[in-house]
């Protein structure tokens, strides 16, 4: 019933706004991964300033009612940064902070990686990589044949990229044109196991998405302002699907996390964990 | 429908009664959008896409995006029918198949043509025979295997309706349209086309035909064969299954599918926890050599002949 819904509404600069969930997540985030003693807390905190920008500054949605046929799509392709994912529809208000507690415990609602069949919000599950981008495509095409004005958000990882499905969507895309499909890379430089471009070479990855039809942006993936602008931008103003290459930081905001590939799904001692709090301030 | 009158004459490619329902539904309700992989020719969608140029979304040769495009669509609330050749569809896109369409829960129909081994010579890599045991495991995705065009355009009918994960099997072999009297569509319930008391063939799509022949061909040795139509495999029709074990004593399962993990496996399963008796498994045992249809089917006991030799093993084998 879209006409009784009301998407959540942004301040005309709500920057600051921003800023204080993406400090609020983080904190919950690792809060989240140190009492399960589970998770990725470093491409959390990579990918938690664009998907703070997305839910504070950008996306139109109803927490009330997640399956409003006119939101815009969000999908968090690399699945395993739940920490990031699920404090950000904790503040956006599709759950109650309680929640966040059973992460990963028994019969809990979030599960190591998305489910929407229990969680709303969720558009789609996710964790295998290269799986958000196609489906994401899926829902932009929808949108394209019935002519809805929904935008659609992927955001995957920069490793992930090395998954040739992304490749085929990627085509699609730039074949037809789909300027109401954003795709966000987390630049973070950093797989699992070691850096990307010492696992397979990405760059250019800006020349490689402008070959297939994109138009791109490049920016510094934990500056709000450049996000906004970047994630915000009319879909009237382009004839193309977006991608936007956020730079980050894999374990932005903590001095040990960052740029360490053991934060991949590395978990916090107590000492560790106290460190990180006095830290994120 | 046009495919409404089954008729004892006459063979049919059942991609003829997809595409035409297909067109006729989607005539209908806008929702209704194809998905193909460059198989706009093989799956017969040529008329679809004259009719509905917006609504055949072709994403080129790229199964894995093409399933994942179908799960996107169904977000976006689309009815999307992925349809390919049902070896590409399944073996390549198969995670997809699993994160995105089944474990998602989207309301996606997936349309496998020419399965089995319908590309005879082209072999094993074109041939769809692990389809059954890849996706039957997958609990929520309904798996319907027609075996004439009737029952081609009830499912694809049925389908379009329902809300939910679909797998649709359709083959391009010819086939004759089963003499069942008042057929009623039934999904996830054996379909019986034969009653007998001796032995029950269990047989679903292009191998139904060839099982009634192998009851006619028992008949006259005094074998009183029952014979179901197993159009669903996924979920199992467990009761027609535990009437058939109970009342017959003896079963055997008939698919141009591999022998491991298809309907012989869902059917043993069954019977081995809850009524143990002789099960025959006729299907082909693993990649098949080089040859015809025809050949394939002859060599490995998909006939008349194969299959009422494999009543009398399982008849030879109960007390």
């Amino acid at each position: 019933m879209s006409h009784i819904t009301r998407p959540v509404s942004h301040p005309a600069n709500p920057l600051d706004l921003i800023r204080e969930k993406a400090l609020w997540m983080r904190r919950r985030a690792f809060r989240m991964v140190y009492e399960a003693q589970l998770g990725h807390p470093g491409g959390d905190f990579s990918a938690i300033d664009a998907i703070a920008t997305l839910y504070f500054g950008v996306l139109r949605f109803d927490p009330q009612q997640p399956d409003w046929p006119e939101r815009d799509r969000f999908i968090m392709s690399k699945g395993h940064a739940t920490g990031a994912l699920y404090t950000a529809l904790c503040a956006a208000g599709y759950y109650p902070e309680d929640w966040l507690e059973t992460y990963m415990q028994p019969l809990s609602r979030l599960n190591g990686h998305p489910n929407r069949n229990y969680l709303p919000g969720v558009e789609t599950n996710t964790g295998p990589l290269g799986h958000g981008l196609p489906v994401g495509l899926g829902i932009a095409v929808a949108g394209q044949i019935s002519g809805a004005s929904y935008r659609t958000y992927v955001l995957t990882g920069d490793g992930e990229l090395q998954e040739g499905s992304n490749w085929e969507a990627a085509a699609v895309a730039g074949h037809r044109k789909l300027a109401n499909l954003t795709l966000i890379v987390d630049r973070n430089r950093l797989q699992q196991g070691a850096r990307t471009e010492d696992t397979v070479t990405m760059d250019p990855l800006d020349e490689r998405f402008r070959a297939f039809g994109w138009e791109v942006a490049v920016i510094d993936g934990h500056d709000h302002a450049a996000l906004l602008k970047a994630l915000g931008s009319p879909v009237a103003q382009r004839q193309k699907p977006l991608c936007v290459i956020a730079n980050t930081v894999k374990g932005k905001g903590v001095s040990f996390m960052e740029n360490v590939a053991a934060w991949h799904h590395g978990v916090p001692n107590a000492e560790q964990f106290e460190i990180a709090m006095k830290e994120l301030v | 429908m046009a495919h409404a009158a089954p008729k004892a004459e006459g063979l049919h490619d059942c991609r003829e009664a997809w595409a035409s329902t297909l067109e006729t539904l989607a005539a209908a309700d806008p929702r209704i959008v194809a998905v193909v992989n460059d198989s706009v020719g093989s799956s017969k969608l040529g008329g679809f896409q004259k009719k509905f140029p917006d609504r055949l979304v072709n994403v080129g040769i790229a199964e894995q995006t093409m399933v994942g495009v179908g799960a996107g669509l169904a977000n976006g609330g689309r009815i999307p029918f992925v349809s390919a050749a049902s070896c590409f569809l399944t073996g390549r896109a198969l995670e997809q198949i699993k994160a995105d369409v089944a474990y998602s829960n989207f309301n996606v129909k997936l349309v496998g043509q020419s399965s089995g081994i319908a590309y005879g010579e082209l072999g094993p890599t074109h041939h769809s025979i692990e389809d059954f045991a890849w996706l039957r495991v997958l609990r929520n995705l309904t798996l319907i295997v027609p075996a004439d065009p009737w029952e081609t355009a009830e499912a694809v009918k049925w389908a379009a309706a329902h809300d939910g994960p679909v797998y649709i099997r359709v083959s391009r072999m010819p086939v004759p349209d089963l003499a069942v009297p008042h057929r009623v569509f039934r999904p996830g319930k054996a379909e019986l086309v034969r009653e007998g008391h001796d032995v029950t063939l269990i047989a679903c799509g292009t191998t139904v035909h060839l099982a009634v022949s192998a009851a006619e061909a028992l008949a006259g040795e005094g074998i009183a064969a029952r014979v179901l139509n197993m159009a669903t495999l996924n979920p199992l029709d467990e009761e027609a299954v535990l009437e058939a074990a109970a009342a017959t004593g003896a079963l055997v399962t008939v698919e141009e599918a591999s022998v491991r993990g298809g309907l012989g496996g869902a059917v043993a399963e069954y019977t081995a926890l809850h009524l143990p008796v002789p099960v025959e498994m006729v299907g082909f045992p693993g990649f098949v050599p080089t040859g015809s249809v025809e050949w394939l089917f002859d060599h490995f006991g998909l006939t008349a002949t194969g299959i009422a030799a494999a009543a009398r093993r399982a008849l030879a084998r109960k007390h």
